[in-house]
């Protein structure tokens, strides 16, 4: 098919946009539906041949250790914004792995990404490098807390102006963590939804780069480096099976894509690779649609502690559960009170403070190995997205408080019997 | 008073770059037909051959999606606010 080529300068791999639906194809500028045909979302069109005969092994592996080591998969034309964002650890979580009955488990721990500590920084480092090539001065986003933190961070280093929309309720890490880089910040009175639909408003009159709006085709592009890292991290090998969190569906979708693209141009041999997805039962559009074998999203209006991922009418939900249908996955939905367990499971046996959308994956993963859909021996990856510095208030209720003592051995010690009794030692 | 109706972006240029038009419409549906005939062409990116609104496109009747409501069915009333909003990803 005839897709124009704008994008020629002599790095790049990407010659346009095309509708995931129909196919028409666009020029790759600042737009992220298929306004002439169908109102699908459009995606970056790449040349697969250019790409293989310039990438191996051995030049990935010879990169920066952050997602630009996989520039030529990813959408930019000249120098990325590069903050060290990417290539988090993939840690081998036995102990996780014995409480729940499986033998393969890995934690992909995008809860020490850099520089805001949340997988959303891959996908704003791919926004904001293209919306500094396609023009753009201010940048902006609709954001449950993490995109807003990692918006207005990379804009700060970038030098980009910012102005940035959150639901008025979010976490106070979640607000701090954007006030500090002094970006505009509208908090607004409704939900991520509405927020969304506020800022496709702006957008219509506003001239701003919008990373999750008018931007979408690239930002979201910046996900598939969650696939590609765990390839390489496992030693060029995919794994059986993958567990992530669900909001809008992007990320899900986007690290298959990454599986895709690494086996279309050679880098790892084949294999089936199955899809499960994570929600919470407060917001679980997707999940419920899963349940009813339904191939279209009925919006719902969110209640639950994982606000991160509370987006009640997620625009690549039909996608989802298309993969985890093809793939032979599942999708699954926890209460409030499972996420808690979760954080504090993953917490107390990895090492891994994550927030509630992390909370909610562990939670998942449980319920799943105990309904059978994991076999024990899978090499199974969880993909832990935030941190939970930023989602304390989730937990302060459901974790213990200190001993506060005097500094006097006999006060020491009486406190030490106490809690003796309170954690008898396993 | 007829009904405001938020244009987004890509649907502006049957609008002649107007992001906000006033029709007359006492449903959605009527809504649809009386774009139509202010802007010929536009109801085609709307809906589908079937006269059902495209799935990635959201609707919201002063700030409520119809889905919430009564669909293309959704009765609106003068002053009414309607937002047409292509799907967007999240975070």
């Amino acid at each position: 098919m005839g897709v124009p080529v704008t994008a020629t300068l002599s790095r790049s791999t990407f010659t346009g946009l095309r509708c995931k639906e129909c196919g028409h194809p666009y020029e790759a500028g600042a737009r992220h539906v298929c306004e002439d045909v169908c109102f699908g979302p459009l995606e970056v069109v790449y040349d697969y041949d250019a790409i293989r005969s310039r990438v191996s092994r051995a030049t990935i592996e010879a990169g920066p250790t952050s997602i630009w080591r996989y520039r030529d998969f990813l959408p930019i034309e000249g120098e990325p914004i590069d903050v060290g964002t990417g290539f988090t650890p993939l840690l081998k979580a036995n102990r996780l792995a014995r409480r729940l009955g499986l033998a393969n488990l890995f934690i992909k721990n995008d809860g020490v990404n850099m520089p805001t500590l949340s997988f959303k920084d891959r996908v704003v480092s791919v926004a904001l490098t293209r919306a500094r090539e396609l023009g753009f001065t201010t940048v902006s986003c609709a954001s449950t807390g993490n995109l807003a933190n990692s918006t207005a961070a990379i804009a700060a280093h970038a030098g980009l102006e910012c102005c940035v929309f959150i639901p008025s309720d979010l976490e106070l890490g979640k607000v701090l963590g954007t006030l500090i880089y002094n970006p505009t910040l509208m908090a607004v009175r409704g939900n991520y939804d509405q927020v969304n639909r506020l800022c496709s408003e702006v957008a219509n009159t506003y001239g701003w780069g919008f990373v999750n709006i008018n931007l979408r085709p690239y930002y979201s592009e910046g996900s598939k480096t969650l696939g590609y890292e765990v390839i390489e991290q496992l030693g060029w090998q995919l794994p059986d099976h993958i567990v992530a969190p669900l909001a809008s569906g992007s990320l899900f979708t986007k690290i298959r894509k990454g599986f895709d693209e690494f086996i279309k141009v050679g880098l790892v041999e084949e294999k089936h690779v199955r899809f499960s997805g994570a929600q919470a039962e407060g917001c679980a559009p997707i999940a419920l649609a899963f349940a009813e074998g339904r191939d279209f999203i009925t919006p719902v209006k969110p209640h639950t502690i994982a606000k991160s991922i509370a987006i009640g009418n997620p625009a690549d939900g039909p996608y989802a559960i298309d993969i985890a249908n093809r793939t032979g996955g599942s999708i699954a939905a926890v209460s409030d009170a499972e996420i808690i367990e979760g954080i504090k499971l993953l917490a107390e046996t990895e090492g891994v403070f994550t927030e509630t959308a992390g909370g909610t994956t562990i939670a998942v993963l449980k319920k799943l190995v105990e309904q059978g859909r994991i076999d024990p021996g899978e090499t199974t990856v969880a993909y832990i997205t935030g941190n939970g510095l930023k989602t304390t208030e989730a937990v302060v209720d459901a974790i213990g408080s200190p001993y506060t003592i005097d500094a006097r051995l006999d006060s020491f010690q009486e406190a030490w019997s106490r809690a003796q009794s309170a954690h008898p030692s396993s | 008073m007829p009904v405001q109706v938020l244009i987004p972006t890509p649907l502006q240029k049957f609008t002649a770059d107007q992001a906000t038009v006033a029709v007359e419409a006492a449903s959605v549906d009527q809504l649809l037909q009386a774009l139509e005939g202010q802007f010929p062409g536009i109801l085609a990116r709307l809906c589908d051959e079937n006269g059902k609104l495209r799935r990635f496109l959201n609707v919201y009747v002063n700030s409520e999606d119809i889905r919430f409501l009564d669909n293309q069915g959704t009765a609106l009333k003068d002053g009414d606010e309607v937002s047409i909003v292509p799907a967007v990803a999240g975070g």
